[in-house]
């Protein structure tokens, strides 16, 4: 799969949790759990200033199994109490993961003002197009007309592209992959947590169990499968005309800039504070 | 306490004083909390007594009704707001109605001859603050303080070294002259308020009500 | 970190010890809180607490702490915790509309035991209510807000100088038994100014919370010793631990076995309720030979003192039970202060969240009395001597 050696895996992960995990056979949390313990070691990053902070969903349970610091939060605040620890302890690396429904219904808000404050953190937001957890109700990421547990007859609203999303609310780093295209994803995470500032990635994964039943998607392989059909690289994505898009998406890089981020700007008042305090 | 020969002073010289009542009100932005703040810190900080500030606001930042209350008291302060007002100050119409319905029959009641065209009572001492601050100041927002110089001169609430320091200790740094001149200007009005007979011979007591 | 922040507190303490200053509440609990030892303050903008958000934007950065104001009130009280689980003494500061939206992660503070300090500043509700107008309407929010069951601990004061003292104890209190501590002012109380002397350095004390001396290898984040709290490392300093909101077992890993969540449940609420005598906190006036006991709490017990006064004046024999914890509930003060009284009224502006609790405390034998008023303002001395009435 990588290069990287299996003995990272036993290195990142807990020994004293029990597996197997909770995630249904086909779904794509584990590949991703791979994924970022690969990342990390890639970085050469320190198990003691790694912190993993998650929501509440499938993708909650996600840092239980890492050997780091890890806090299991509440739906949709992850960002909230990554932030605190964050500020608290400046030279930690922050790592969060959501789901779609935790980063961009319940914790939207939180979502934009964290790309739009910029502080140093990596929000990794696993997007299955449903809740999961619940039984599959339809989610901001549900398309306009798929089936959930409460959409019966279709859903009736379109759906939010996270990536777009927060690319808008001004993330410096922003990438979408999927499970299926795992090298990418080593790459795509290695760079957002590398990131100065905040980081997105975007992380197609399928959930066969509540949301490929109900819509007909064929068989936990099939789903896999079918990211390989739609996910478009960036570079070609850009050279197709929209009715070429049409049923597909582009994984890649989607932005990736400077700028400086919350705790830069305000060591700036910091100093100015203590500049005015000590003239009296 | 550093100090404390200072206060001891400041406080042999003043009156013992029992619970007094103070009510400065107006609309927003009159400054009548932060003249609140300054008659507090001249009573509490340099007058040394027991003091207690409470004040209430509107949602507006600017225009409404606003009012601050100081009670003094050389006791210890149990009740923190004003139940009957010895001392009340109004800048506005709206003010002096709203917030004139508790005061004491005898106490004092000082308006702003300009803006409060109908005084909750006739004994009611009207002077220009805010025509004084306009135009022999030419700072209008300075009448709360012209109004603290006035009521200081009248009541003796605090004293007037008290109020003096208390004022130069809150007022932005480059305006201190222009305070201490409103202050002035204050005393002045009601020195003169008083030398006119205005008050003599009506003396506030309990029977004009 | 916590050695030196306790120095950097201690020397905003020094600087102004002994010295008379006029204070508003809102100003005495945020130099409380730095007295104390708080490094880290969130919040969202709310009447009629905000000056202590905007004191801490001042006073945090000039100590190189952090201060943010965050999105929302859910968020503000979850990066409270998060920072508190990093190492920091954590504060946040809101009203009854923002109170209500931190139920969610106060309850997940309670649930991993992180320490830090909430100021709810209670104005008119429900809902915007009466936003620059004074009641004590979340008496039993701050006990009962969040959802499950819990222990509470929630402080009240009624004057500027007990917003200092009382804000020095909840942050002292939260460290000490790791947990969330509510600080239930007023209106009326918080814009109060008041003359008060703050104590000097020395006679403050301040604890931190204990923190794991053993190597991470033997750390277990939830057991404990017989004290019933756990100790707890900052995150990032090689304490790799587990912390979620669900029900968990000693290593700090979900469980849902019966025979670890009862235990878990027992600590929770045996840690507070094994001190319940140093977390009772009351007041008392002129109780020796009172005849009538006013029990009161926050600003309305101030409009008792001067009743008391008066009453005693016009040869009515008042006494003044104040209540300084409201939660866990005073029950053996309350006990002995209705014992052999005639009467007791329990003046409050609600429709009676504290005079339920004397009641059941009282068990029928006292004549217990409710005294509400939901105008939007304080209850004056002459109303309670009003009710005086009633009693005689």
């Amino acid at each position: 799969m990588t290069a990287v050696h299996r003995s990272v895996v036993y290195d990142w992960l807990r020994h004293d949790k029990k597996f197997p995990h909770v995630w249904c056979p086909g779904c794509g949390l584990g590949i991703l759990l791979g994924s970022l313990v690969r990342s990390l070691a890639q970085g050469g990053y320190d198990k003691n200033q790694v912190v993993l902070v998650s929501g509440i969903g499938c993708s909650g349970r996600l840092p239980v199994y890492v050997d780091v610091g890890s806090v299991h939060t509440t739906h949709g605040r992850a960002l909230t109490f990554a932030t605190g620890i964050k500020l608290a302890k400046p030279e930690l690396k922050v790592i969060v993961v959501m789901g779609d429904g935790d980063a961009t219904a319940i914790g939207g808000n939180h979502l934009i003002h964290a790309a739009r404050r910029n502080l140093d953190l990596t929000a990794i937001i696993v997007n299955n197009l449903t809740y999961g957890m619940t039984g599959g109700q339809y989610s901001p990421t549900t398309p306009l007309g798929a089936k959930a547990t409460t959409a019966p007859y279709g859903h009736s609203e379109p759906s939010f592209d996270i990536s777009a999303l927060t690319v808008t609310a001004g993330a410096s780093f922003v990438a979408r992959s999927t499970v299926y295209h795992v090298t990418q994803l080593d790459q795509m995470l290695s760079q957002a947590i590398a990131k100065k500032g905040f980081g997105v990635v975007e992380v197609l994964s399928p959930c066969h169990t509540n949301y490929g039943r109900q819509n007909r998607l064929g068989s936990q392989v099939e789903m896999m499968k079918s990211y390989k059909k739609q996910a478009v690289r960036m570079d070609r994505w850009d050279k197709l005309g929209s009715a070429e898009r049409e049923g597909r998406f582009a994984i890649g890089v989607l932005a990736d800039h400077e700028r400086p981020t919350f705790w830069e700007t305000y060591q700036g008042s910091v100093d100015r504070a203590q500049a005015i305090r000590k003239e009296g | 306490m550093a100090s404390s020969k200072k206060k001891e002073t400041a406080k042999a010289k003043a009156p013992e004083m029992e619970r007094m009542e103070v009510r400065l009100a107006g609309s927003g932005g009159q400054g009548l909390i932060l003249a609140g703040l300054i008659l507090a810190e001249a009573a509490g900080l340099f007058d040394n007594r027991a003091v207690a500030m409470g004040q209430s606001y509107g949602p507006e930042a600017r225009g409404g009704a606003s009012k601050a209350e100081v009670i003094i008291s050389d006791q210890d302060i149990d009740y923190p707001l004003a139940t009957r007002v010895d001392l009340f100050l109004a800048l506005t119409q709206e003010a002096a109605d709203t917030y004139s319905w508790d005061l004491k029959p005898d106490g004092w009641i000082v308006v702003d001859s300009d803006l409060v065209s109908h005084p909750p009572s006739s004994r009611a001492v009207a002077l220009p603050f805010t025509a004084t601050a306009r135009d022999k100041l030419n700072k209008p927002m300075v009448a709360n303080v012209v109004a603290l110089g006035a009521i200081t001169e009248l009541t003796g609430v605090v004293s007037r070294k008290a109020l003096e320091k208390a004022l130069m200790a809150r007022v932005p740094k480059g305006t201190e002259a222009l305070n201490k001149k409103a202050l002035a200007a204050g005393s002045k009005m009601a020195k003169a308020y008083q030398a006119s007979g205005q008050l003599a011979g009506q003396e506030p007591t309990s029977e004009d009500v | 970190m916590a050695a030196g922040t306790s120095k950097a507190a201690g020397k905003a303490a020094k600087s102004r010890k002994g010295q008379a200053r006029l204070l508003q509440g809102n100003e005495a609990a945020s130099l409380g809180a730095l007295a104390a030892g708080c490094n880290f303050f969130a919040g969202y903008p709310i009447t009629p607490a905000s000056e202590i958000t905007e004191y801490m934007s001042r006073e945090m950065p000039v100590r190189g702490n952090p201060f943010i104001q965050m999105e929302d009130e859910i968020a503000s009280i979850g990066a409270c915790v998060g920072a508190s689980l990093a190492g920091r003494k954590a504060m946040t500061a809101t009203s009854g509309p923002g109170f209500s939206l931190m139920q969610e992660n106060l309850g997940y503070a309670m649930i991993v035991e992180a320490p830090m300090v909430v100021v709810n500043v209670m104005r008119g509700g429900p809902s915007t209510g009466l936003p620059t107008n004074v009641a004590q309407g979340d008496v039993q929010q701050a006990r009962w807000g969040t959802h499950g069951d819990h222990p509470a601990i929630v402080f009240c004061p009624s004057s500027v100088a007990e917003c200092f003292e009382l804000m020095v104890k909840a942050f002292n209190t939260a460290e000490r038994f790791r947990t969330p501590v509510i600080f239930l002012a007023d209106e009326t109380v918080a814009h109060l100014r008041e003359k008060v002397i703050l104590p000097a350095e020395g006679d403050l004390e301040v604890i931190d919370r204990r923190r794991p001396t053993v190597p991470p290898d033997w750390y277990v984040p939830y057991k404990t010793d017989g004290s019933l709290i756990p100790r707890l490392a900052d995150l990032g300093e090689g304490y790799r631990y587990h912390v979620t909101g669900l029900v968990h077992d000693e290593r700090g890993f979900p469980t849902r076995r019966a025979d670890e969540v009862e235990p878990f449940y027992a600590r929770l609420f045996g840690k507070i309720s094994r001190h319940f005598n140093d977390l009772m906190l009351t007041k008392q006036y002129s109780m020796d030979d009172a005849e009538i006991v006013l029990i009161s709490y926050g600003c309305t017990a101030r409009s008792c003192r001067a009743a008391v006064r008066l009453g005693r004046e016009r040869g009515i024999k008042l006494g003044l039970l104040q209540l300084l914890t409201l939660w866990p509930f005073p029950r053996q003060a309350v006990e002995a202060a209705l014992a052999g009284r005639k009467a007791a009224l329990v003046p409050e502006l609600n429709m009676g969240q504290i005079s339920r609790e004397v009641k059941r405390v009282n068990d029928g034998r006292t004549q217990v009395i409710r005294h509400s008023k939901m105008d939007g303002t304080m209850i004056t001395p002459e109303e309670i001597l009003g009710r005086m009435r009633e009693v005689a």
